[in-house]
């Protein structure tokens, strides 16, 4: 079957089979392989994407389902060489070791910004992240980063 | 997952042609139980038919006292709707407690309330409160419409349309949930209305049931020190590596007791 969608600002299309998953056309069609694939049960959050502004699991949507929409992923959100403020604040905080996790992360947290605001305290951000698992940090420095991702967004 | 054929109908009455002419076909709401079980090959459908792109099915619409909620409806709408939150705050807090953010984004009430996992949420909300599920043929009351684990009032090829809620004088939802799903070890919600109180709870048995024991005990007099000795049945209770049956047992009373709080 084919897809047009927008990916990323601008239109992609590809040839999929019903059962392709989102994750999976993003990763092995568009070569988009930022966004991971971590427990495939919907549970890790590692696969999360924005489709038409609001975050899901790519991995528990269907690539046809996404058919016409808006999605943007990870390589989505870098202004060429500057990173976004949630990008950057990962950097400077040491929001990350492994990094399997951080673009799912990264994601959550554009979306816990889009829900609640720029000024986040650390319980709004830990209870919005109950869908994304670490198993390097311990959340200390991703939860420091999404906040303070946040506050720079207005700069 | 193996292979099926996809389709994605404009209106109810062509998903409804779609179901019936399917050799083994099945409806898919947000997907977000579906998915993954035909992912783990438990669910192979010849055929999926997609509600996504049917308008009708979406929606929030309040009328008088009652609460008319899309079966496309997602969680994440329930929970961040003013209409919701003024007449059912209960519902919209219990919506917004389901799985994760992503999950709410995706996830369906229809596609809640017709998996009726034993453990979900909604079915404990629409038997409480006295709901109404409307479909493509008739109207089912939510006291009636759970039959058991994974089983529903519901045909084959029948099609959610909406729920219709009863505003209640106060609700409250309280689980006791499992840390990394969400989904209820056990959940009861308490509604009290013009004709008394109801009960419903989830988690504890084969699926969500009418509580019509917590009911006689709240009758005359609606309070947590009413429920002090009750006793839930541990012989009906579910076991699992999670809970014991009586431990499930001792949570329906303290839930209950904190959703019978939470309504003053």
């Amino acid at each position: 079957m084919k897809i047009d969608l927008t990916v990323n600002g601008r239109a992609a299309s590809g040839e999929v089979e019903a059962r392709t998953l989102l994750v999976d056309f993003l990763r092995e069609q568009l070569r988009l392989t930022g966004t991971h694939v971590g427990c495939d049960t919907s549970q890790c959050g590692a696969c999360v994407v924005m489709v038409d502004g609001k975050s899901v699991k790519s991995c528990t949507m269907l690539a046809i389902m996404a058919a016409g929409c808006d999605v943007t992923t990870i390589e989505g959100l870098a202004n060429g060489a500057e990173l976004h403020p949630m990008q950057q604040a990962f950097m400077d905080n040491h929001g990350l070791q492994c990094g399997f996790c951080t673009p799912g992360m990264v994601m959550s947290g554009l979306d816990i910004v889009n829900r609640h605001g720029r000024d986040l305290d650390a319980a709004t951000v830990r209870r919005e992240l109950n869908g994304n698992i670490c198993r390097c940090t311990g959340y200390q420095n991703i939860v420091k980063s999404i906040r303070e991702g946040a506050r720079a967004m207005g700069d | 997952m193996y292979s099926f054929s996809y389709h994605r109908p404009a209106s109810v009455a062509e998903a409804a042609d779609l179901i019936a002419n399917a050799a083994d076909g099945k409806l898919v709401a947000g997907g977000q139980t579906l998915l993954p079980t035909m992912k783990h090959r438990l669910a192979s459908p010849s055929d999926v038919i997609d509600l996504g792109a049917i308008a009708e099915l979406g929606g929030i619409v309040v009328n008088g006292n009652i609460v008319t909620i899309g079966a496309m409806t997602s969680h994440a709408e329930v929970a961040a709707s003013g209409e919701v939150q003024e007449a059912i705050p209960a519902l919209a807090a219990l919506a917004g407690n389901i799985g994760d953010p992503a999950v709410r984004n995706r996830g369906t009430i229809g596609g809640s309330i017709a998996n009726n996992d034993p453990a979900a949420d909604y079915p404990a909300a629409l038997i409480a409160l006295g709901a109404t599920v409307r479909t493509n043929r008739r109207e089912i009351a939510g006291e009636d419409f759970f039959a058991g684990m994974f089983e529903t009032a519901l045909e084959e090829d029948e099609i959610i349309v909406a729920v219709d809620f009863p505003r209640p004088e106060a609700a409250a939802y309280m689980k006791f949930e499992n840390p990394a799903s969400r989904y209820a070890i056990v959940g009861v919600f308490i509604a009290r209305t013009a004709d008394g109180a109801r009960a419903a709870f989830t988690g504890a048995t084969d699926c969500a049931h009418r509580a019509h024991r917590l009911e006689e005990a709240l009758a005359n007099d609606f309070s947590p020190a009413a429920l002090a000795d009750f006793q839930a049945p541990v012989d009906r209770m579910n076991a699992d590596i999670h809970a014991s049956a009586e431990y499930r047992a001792h949570l329906v009373r303290v839930m209950a007791q904190r959703a019978v709080a939470a309504c003053a």
